[in-house]
């Protein structure tokens, strides 16, 4: 008899908990949607939390141009009506106007001009901002026509990292992870604490000085596995902390990117490129590009930013995976919104000045490398 | 009925405590008087004690606080000893290998794995010492020794993961950190590394004695439960004297599958499956980056592995990238 009660207890409680579960606003059965892209059985799919995209299609709706594209008449440089105009001299006076008003909405919708400008001299570059912004206007050109292999013809636009803020949300800096304290106990590795950036594993708490910081060429290897069966005579040197290193890396790829494993590798094999999915090789180029942008055009930026902008280790904001793609696939969900800016989409010139002039208030050019005022 | 369906125990026998029989001359003492513990009493026996701990169970006691304490206050001061952080992050916090660097050497800095070293040392001859403990109390009861030997199956494979198999790579930093999480990722980090670790035929062998002893486990349990109302339970007794309760389990199992273990043999059976996982599994790691790097590929070189047919095109030559 008792039994049969005990029995009855347990069978309630667990229709209970299932009806409560079911009834939860946001299901604690997540509603993943899978879609099979390998083989059947050997688990090559991806899955997509239903509950998750339907907030990241709000969050990924592009803002409308200012007004229609007009790119006929003279260019701006032509026109010699504005002063200090280092990068954007090959714009149409509406065009040039255009894009300085979606930039604002882009970047600084609350300031507006005064983010960048000193409104009494709107040629003055004493503002750091503007300086920032004229760099930043080249590392967008610098994507879209060098780095197709990753953006494909789709491209980004400021607002692709920037989404209405002055600082995209997703950035990192050399000291975000705390190192071993000092003294006689407490060795770390770098590892072993709860870390966002490691999605919260116990693995390598900033992947991101690690693996996506050097130059091209000089940055550590992501490769940890050996392709040959037996061990080599030269030791490869390749550790297990590479391996969680490597691992943490990923896991913020796939964190960034709202993408499992399989998206982009078969799993029975991960390293090998034959069974793997085009995707990884566009995710290939982008672990290039993000190499590529911080080391020439995020991290010399260190100097122009006031010290509020800077990380606890003195260095400049940098980008990884996350700043563009902010938990979707394709940035934007893949919306070609850079067409709407031709501006955007054309090459850096040769000999172009970079960002190490600027131009203080009363028209002089001076050297930049000095830390700009607040 | 009911009586048998009951997971705990329905009745406690009490009486004079039980004090065993006499200990070899040398013995230490038992500890303690011994006492009775009703909750006890209801998941196994209500005696608690007299325990026996001797030279090598107290030493063994000694040690493994020692590495304990060097562990748990290594993690303290890896969150600057702040209690709420590590509770908060008990579970990912550890104490780390010594990293590459310093290969195999004995003499490494205390705050770069260093205590690492220690504590292994010290965990090492606890769990040695407990083993010996083990060993010689079954030698003191007049038993055989088989709980020693299957201990020291595991030991095999906790000695292979923290020190042989590091020795043989000449790298501290390939053992096992001591840490919840970190001793998981560290696992996962260790298959990636090494081209997967399922196409490892000794973890294979290790899986299927794993699996293989929890169903021999369930079974032997459900076997012995249902015929307990017989007098199943004194499976001794049912060994030299087959009753009805050791008869009809027989049955039950030569009816549903044609054939069935005997009183003596499911227990050899339980034995090796579960010394064989620790064993086998052992061996996997042990061969792992000292004999094989890639058990993947190992795999498609001895033709275990299966073909797909591609969906997406080969993604691109790996050696334009």
């Amino acid at each position: 008899m008792r039994t049969w009660a005990l029995g009855a207890i347990i069978a309630a409680f667990l229709a209970v908990g299932t009806l409560i579960m079911l009834s939860e606003e946001r299901s604690l059965i997540a509603s993943v949607e899978t879609v099979q892209t390998g083989f059947r059985g050997t688990g090559m799919e991806v899955g997509r939390d239903l509950e998750r995209l339907r907030e990241l299609m709000e969050a990924n709706v592009v803002p409308e141009p200012p007004w229609e594209l007009d790119t006929s008449g003279e260019t701006v440089a032509e026109l010699g009506i504005y002063e200090n105009v280092q990068i954007l001299g090959d714009l149409t006076d509406d065009q040039f106007n255009r894009f300085m008003a979606a930039i604002t909405e882009w970047v600084s919708p609350d300031q507006g001009c005064a983010y960048c400008h000193n409104e009494e001299n709107l040629a003055s570059d004493e503002v750091y901002a503007k300086v920032v912004s004229r760099r930043m206007i080249q590392m967008t050109r610098h994507i879209n026509t060098e780095w197709a292999d990753h953006v494909a013809g789709t491209g980004v636009t400021c607002y692709t990292c920037h989404r209405g803020m002055n600082v995209p949300a997703n950035i990192w800096f050399d000291g975000d992870a705390p190192e071993t304290p000092p003294g006689w106990a407490g060795y770390t590795g770098g590892q072993n604490k709860v870390s966002v950036q490691a999605g919260y594993t116990s693995m390598y708490m900033d992947p991101f000085s690690r693996y996506l910081s050097a130059p091209l060429g000089e940055a550590k290897n992501i490769r940890i596995e050996t392709r040959t069966v037996l061990p080599q005579a030269e030791d490869d040197g390749i550790s297990l902390q590479d391996t969680e290193g490597t691992y943490s890396l990923m896991i913020h790829m796939s964190t960034a990117l709202g993408a499992n494993c399989t998206l982009c590798h078969n799993t029975r094999d991960f390293s090998s490129w034959e069974q793997a999915t085009p995707q990884r090789v566009t995710a290939w180029h982008g672990l290039q590009m993000v190499r590529d942008l911080n080391a020439d055009y995020l991290t010399p930026l260190g100097p122009v930013y006031p010290e509020h902008r800077l990380g606890l280790a003195g260095d400049a904001p940098k980008a990884n995976c996350a700043t563009c793609h902010i938990g979707v696939q394709k940035p934007l969900n893949g919306a070609p919104m850079a067409d709407d800016y031709p501006s955007l989409k054309v090459a850096n010139p040769e000999g172009q000045p970079a960002m190490d002039r600027r131009m203080d208030g009363g028209g002089q050019s001076s050297l930049l490398l000095a830390p700009a005022a607040e | 009925m009911a009586e048998y369906q009951n997971i705990f125990t329905r009745v406690q026998v009490r009486g004079p405590l039980e004090a065993g029989p006499a200990l070899p001359r040398g013995d230490a003492e038992r500890s303690g008087p011994g006492y009775f513990s009703y909750l006890m009493g209801k998941i196994g026996n209500a005696q608690i004690g007299p325990i026996y701990l001797g030279f090598t169970g107290t030493l063994s006691l000694v040690c493994g606080f020692i590495a304990f304490e060097i562990i748990g206050l290594n993690m303290w001061a890896s969150v600057n000893w702040d209690p709420v952080e590590f509770v908060r992050q008990l579970f990912w916090l550890a104490l780390e290998p010594p990293p590459p660097k310093y290969g195999t050497q004995i003499f490494v800095p205390l705050n770069e794995g260093g205590w690492w070293l220690i504590a292994g040392f010290f965990l090492t001859a606890s769990i040695i010492l407990w083993w010996v403990r083990t060993y010689r109390r079954a030698l003191a009861l007049g038993l055989g020794t088989h709980v020693a030997w299957a201990f020291a199956s595991a030991i095999f494979l906790y000695l292979v993961l923290g020190f042989i198999r590091p020795l043989l790579m000449g790298s501290w930093a390939e053992a096992v950190p001591f840490g919840i999480f970190p001793h998981l990722d560290w696992t996962t980090a260790f298959s990636l590394r090494y081209g997967n670790l399922h196409y490892n035929p000794f973890h294979c062998l290790s899986i299927v004695f794993l699996y293989g002893s929890v169903l021999l486990f369930a079974m032997h349990a459900g076997t012995i439960l249902s015929v307990t109302r017989y007098g199943g339970e004194r499976e001794l007794e049912q060994i030299t004297d087959r009753g009805t309760a050791s008869e009809r389990a027989a049955l039950f199992w030569r009816w549903t599958m044609g054939f069935n273990a005997t009183m003596e043999s499911i227990h050899r059976w339980a034995w090796w499956f579960a010394v064989l996982t620790t064993l086998t599994g052992g061996i996997g790691i042990l061969l792992t980056g000292t004999v094989v790097d890639n058990w993947y590929l190992w795999g498609i070189k001895h033709g275990i592995v299966p073909t797909y047919p591609d969906i997406s095109p080969a993604a691109v030559d790996s050696a334009t990238l």
